[in-house]
């Protein structure tokens, strides 16, 4: 299993010669199993040019997975190549709603004002899908959805294989549901998908002086990132979803702060980055 | 995933109850009691850390629930948490119990079931009102 960070900035897109060094195109992880096939994590505007790319090489099915719906994980999807090219096949996955289908909330944005192509339009044969609750298999993973803490429908995912595991948590405050440390796994959002994972790629938009700010936001810490991880027993975390205002700089210093709570060697935990390539057995 | 972890929303609700001073419990889908917080510690006698998760009949049962005028055992279909889970439908009724200290009070419950997006159904939470005897 191969992962690459398309983006992993959150919230809206920061371009611009502070943010080189960790990208500045909102959330999209390409997950490239062995046989080939291509599971897309959200489609926030790093989705544009990964869509280049699997047009390049020719892909023809893509398995969409959408945490949930705000605007930085689904503003790249409309310039998403595969999805104008009639002979992609393009399944959509997120969370289930109580009012609306899945491809009726995403229709929105491909309606005026917002944008002058109706989703019908769209050539690629798309399908849409509610998660399921229980695991299930595509191209020979086994994925696991579960809701989570944050505003709104919003699930996190776990990509399994048989010899390694990766949870994907872009959008989560787990602090909101009770004190992190301590608890009961089976009592702490977002332990059922990433309990054990290799690679954790979790939500650190703050640091822990904005958070007393913004509790309720929908995302965490840098320290409850770091207490979280330990916590579900990850082995290796990746801090997601930058705060827009971050600099490479002071995203730096922050992943210094973090490498000092985790303790170690600090080898387990970096800061994602765009482009970045994590190889799993 | 793995059944042990709980539903989104009962994580939620115990963070709700945990912080209320009304005595509240949770069940989850199955019937299981899986939490009540402090304050209802003070109406059972026994906190949740000595009860642990049960099957919420048999927890109920416990009580020897009531009826205060003819003191007849309360029948499962009058219980309210025992309707919101069967029937998935609010149901509120007042009754007599014996606390596990062996002192009987009177009380008002009212349960109601929660369902997740989708209209996923994932369990109960059921509120006692205290009253005094003969209220």
């Amino acid at each position: 299993m191969r992962l690459t960070i398309w983006g992993c900035r959150g919230s809206v897109p920061t371009p611009g010669p502070e943010t080189l060094e960790c990208g500045g195109n909102t959330s999209c992880v390409e997950v490239s199993l062995d046989n080939g096939t291509a599971l897309v994590l959200d489609a926030g505007t790093g989705i544009r040019r990964l869509g280049q790319q699997l047009l390049e090489r020719g892909t023809k099915r893509v398995h969409l997975l959408l945490t949930h719906l705000h605007l930085d994980h689904v503003e790249g999807l409309r310039f998403f190549g595969p999805l104008w090219d009639a002979q992609t096949t393009i399944d959509i996955w997120g969370p289930p709603s109580p009012l609306l289908s899945l491809k009726e909330r995403i229709g929105r944005s491909f309606s005026p004002p917002l944008f002058p192509i109706d989703l019908a339009a769209v050539p690629a044969d798309v399908e849409f899908h509610d998660v399921p609750r229980a695991p299930w298999t595509l191209a020979g993973a086994t994925l696991t959805a579960d809701l989570v803490v944050h505003p709104g429908p919003t699930v996190g995912f776990r990509v399994e294989t048989p010899t390694s595991s990766f949870a994907y948590l872009p959008d989560h405050e787990p602090a909101l549901a009770g004190v992190i440390a301590g608890r009961s796994t089976d009592w702490l959002s977002g332990a059922s998908v990433a309990e054990n994972a290799d690679v954790l790629f979790h939500d650190a938009q703050y640091s822990d002086e904005e958070y007393e700010e913004r509790i309720g936001w929908g995302h965490s810490s840098i320290g409850d990132a770091v207490t979280f991880s330990r916590a579900v027993g990850a082995r290796r975390l990746l801090l997601f979803h930058h705060e827009p205002a971050h600099s490479d700089d002071l995203l730096e210093g922050l992943e210094a702060q973090a490498r000092a709570v985790a303790g170690g060697d600090g080898s387990s935990l970096t800061l994602a980055r765009e482009g970045m390539v994590v190889d799993l057995p | 995933m793995a059944r042990r972890h709980k539903h989104l929303v009962l994580i939620l609700a115990r963070e709700l109850a945990s912080n209320l001073a009304t005595p509240t419990l949770i069940a989850n889908d199955e019937g299981q009691l899986v939490f009540y917080n402090e304050a209802a510690e003070e109406i059972v006698g026994r906190t949740f850390a000595e009860t642990g998760e049960m099957p919420l009949d048999d927890w109920t049962g416990s009580f020897v629930p009531r009826a205060r005028d003819s003191q007849e055992s309360l029948p499962a279909g009058r219980r309210p948490a025992r309707i919101a889970l069967d029937e998935r439908r609010a149901a509120h009724e007042q009754f007599r119990i014996t606390s596990l200290d062996g002192s009987d009070r009177d009380v008002a419950v009212t349960a109601f079931p929660l369902f997740a997006h989708a209209d996923e159904f994932v369990g109960i939470m059921a509120i006692f009102w205290r009253e005094q005897p003969g209220a």
